[in-house]
């Protein structure tokens, strides 16, 4: 017997009215699921399209601001950037250059890109953990007391005011002179995940507060007639009720710690990282424009990769409960 | 004199009170109910049925009055796990499948996993939804959320079930299939039940006795005894429930009557 024929003669063989009706439901569901995994090739190949007409655009754009002397055809007019090789690098010198070395028989450019974007990542990801924890504490400690949500709440936001790039060199210095408490070395780039967290805790703390109160009163109720403590509400009522409120907010820490991370080194002037990189090729632009170009490229996919990981985890965590993301 | 289930005495609840929005949710209500019993509270929107039923769970204070369950008081009963709830929304925890969600109680009580286990199947079975154990709520109907809902207040065996409009959101025909479900549950497990409705005929199709509340302020008006014996699929069509149905509506319509 067949996987659907067996599961016709499950259906036929159920007395239960309500039962039956739902066993059909279901069955059709899983039909759904296949059109789901199509879903997914189709998004893959939009996003591969859409990359190659990035190429296409960036190199038609050239291609025309070189034949017509960097004017407008027909209606006239200067184009509002130079088409010349040196502001806009052939897309095929960028291409090439991540397999160049710097120097002869030294690194090449993709292998110093990766290890400048490992060395970012590692600042964001700590500074996302660390915003991440200090969020969520935030939120539960709101959630906790209304006084202190009137009182604390104004300068949470308040503190978001506060430009963080002024902030950045001060951390560093801190980072070097006031941390000797710790039972670790402090490092200049733990300052620059400092700088990350400070971008990371406050969308999580005000979406988490969001959903740790997201749960129904009925709920709540349940919960109390079963003489729950306020720490088992927390736990396995409040906690996973608040995830589908978290996940945007995470998505949304993560890019911000990639930024703050990068920002933060190109403010602190930390070395080893991927806004370090940026810069250096920045300044060296006339003796090798590609090289800055392929080093945002870097950066921008280490953005993708944080916001893929984030992605593939809400999918995963809540896939089964039969809702999308609020 | 044995024991009542729940024994309620003089209960006035005021919400809000000393403030403009000062709403006297009940007055003065008296409640006897012996344990054993299938009582249904039913009446106008307003009468405060279910404000009744949380008091009598202690998910709120009563203002005035004392409240006792089988000799303890609300708050203890409550501390002691003696209460199974059930809402109109099934209340289930969609991250959970259906097997942990019947678990909650009993993670919460402390059972070991392997007792939580066994006992969400006897459950399921209870409610004739073994198959659907690793289900998530999700991808069950709203008969079978409401089923696994029952299952789950019953897990640990709670001395009182108190359930506030649970099948308000099926439709006719899975309401009177849940009904019938019921029934066999209550009579296999003989659980003291306290069951808040709007229908006539469903308060007076699963009950020992129906208990009609008035509104403004909200009070008990009228207790009716129902004696229909053992329900089958022709107590639905009979004389005697046609007529008490009827006795139902006329203590419900005296009571809008005298708004």
């Amino acid at each position: 017997m067949s996987r659907l024929e067996e599961q016709l003669a499950e259906i036929a063989a159920t007395e239960d009215p309500i039962v039956r009706d739902q066993m059909i439901a279901l069955a059709v569901k899983r039909q759904d699921r296949r059109q789901r995994l199509r879903d997914g090739v189709r998004k893959t190949l939009v996003f591969v399209f859409f990359v190659i007409g990035l190429g296409l655009l960036y190199t038609g754009y050239k291609a025309m601001g070189q034949s017509t002397g960097d004017r407008w055809p027909i209606i006239g007019g200067e184009l509002p950037v130079k088409t010349n090789d040196l502001i806009m690098p052939p897309l095929w010198d960028i291409v090439t250059s991540f397999g160049k070395p710097l120097q002869a028989g030294g690194q090449t450019l993709a292998g110093l890109i990766w290890t400048s974007g490992m060395f970012t990542l590692r600042e964001a990801t700590a500074g996302f953990v660390a915003g991440v924890v200090i969020g969520l504490s935030i939120a539960i400690l709101l959630l906790r007391s209304r006084l202190l949500e009137r009182g604390l709440l104004p300068y949470v936001i308040a503190s978001q005011t506060i430009p963080f790039v002024a902030i950045a060199p001060i951390v560093i210095i801190w980072g070097r002179k006031n941390l000797d408490f710790l039972p670790w070395d402090w490092q200049d780039w733990q300052s620059v995940s400092l700088i990350a967290t400070y971008l990371t805790f406050f969308p999580v703390a005000v979406s988490g507060l969001r959903g740790l109160k997201s749960p129904e009163p009925e709920a709540l109720e349940l919960m109390d007639s079963y003489a729950a403590s306020w720490g088992q509400t927390l736990w396995r009522l409040r906690f996973p009720a608040s995830l589908p409120y978290l996940f945007p907010a995470l998505r949304l820490a993560a890019t911000a710690s990639v930024v703050g991370a990068i920002v933060g080194e190109i403010s602190a002037g930390v070395r080893g990282g991927l806004g370090r990189l940026i810069l250096d090729f920045a300044g060296k632009y006339t003796t090798g424009p590609e090289r800055l170009y392929a080093s945002i490229i870097g950066a921008a996919v280490l953005g993708l990769f944080v916001v893929g990981v984030i992605g593939q985890t809400e999918r995963f965590v809540l896939s089964r409960r039969g809702q999308e993301a609020v | 004199m044995t024991e009542c289930a729940v024994r309620a005495e003089g209960i006035t609840k005021i919400f809000n009170q000393g403030r403009p929005n000062e709403v006297c949710a009940l007055t003065d209500v008296d409640l006897a109910i012996e344990p054993g019993e299938f009582v249904s509270l039913i009446g106008p929107s307003g009468c405060g049925k279910s404000t009744l039923l949380r008091v009598i769970a202690s998910l709120t204070e009563p203002t005035e009055g004392q409240i006792s369950v089988y000799g303890k008081t609300a708050e203890q009963a409550r501390l002691d796990r003696d209460y199974g709830m059930a809402f109109q929304h099934s209340g289930l925890f969609d991250w959970r499948s259906v097997s942990r969600n019947i678990e909650l109680p009993l993670e919460l009580m402390g059972w070991s996993k392997d007792k939580r286990q066994k006992r969400a199947g006897e459950m399921l079975e209870l409610v004739k939804l073994g198959q659907f154990a690793n289900h998530h709520p999700a991808e069950l109907s709203g008969g079978m959320r409401q089923r696994v809902a029952i299952a789950r207040a019953l897990s640990f065996n709670p001395s009182l079930l108190l359930m506030d409009e649970p099948f308000g959101a099926l439709d006719e025909m899975t309401r009177e299939h849940m009904q019938t479900e019921l029934l066999r549950i209550w009579s296999e497990t003989g659980t003291t039940v306290v069951f808040v409705t709007h229908s006539i005929p469903e308060s007076v199709y699963l009950s020992t006795r129906v208990v009609v509340m008035s509104a403004r302020p909200g009070r008990i008006s009228t207790e009716i005894p129902v004696d229909l014996g053992g329900r089958n699929a022709d107590t639905r069509e009979s004389p005697g429930f046609f007529a008490k149905i009827t006795e139902v509506r006329e203590a419900l319509r005296a009571v809008e009557g005298a708004e």
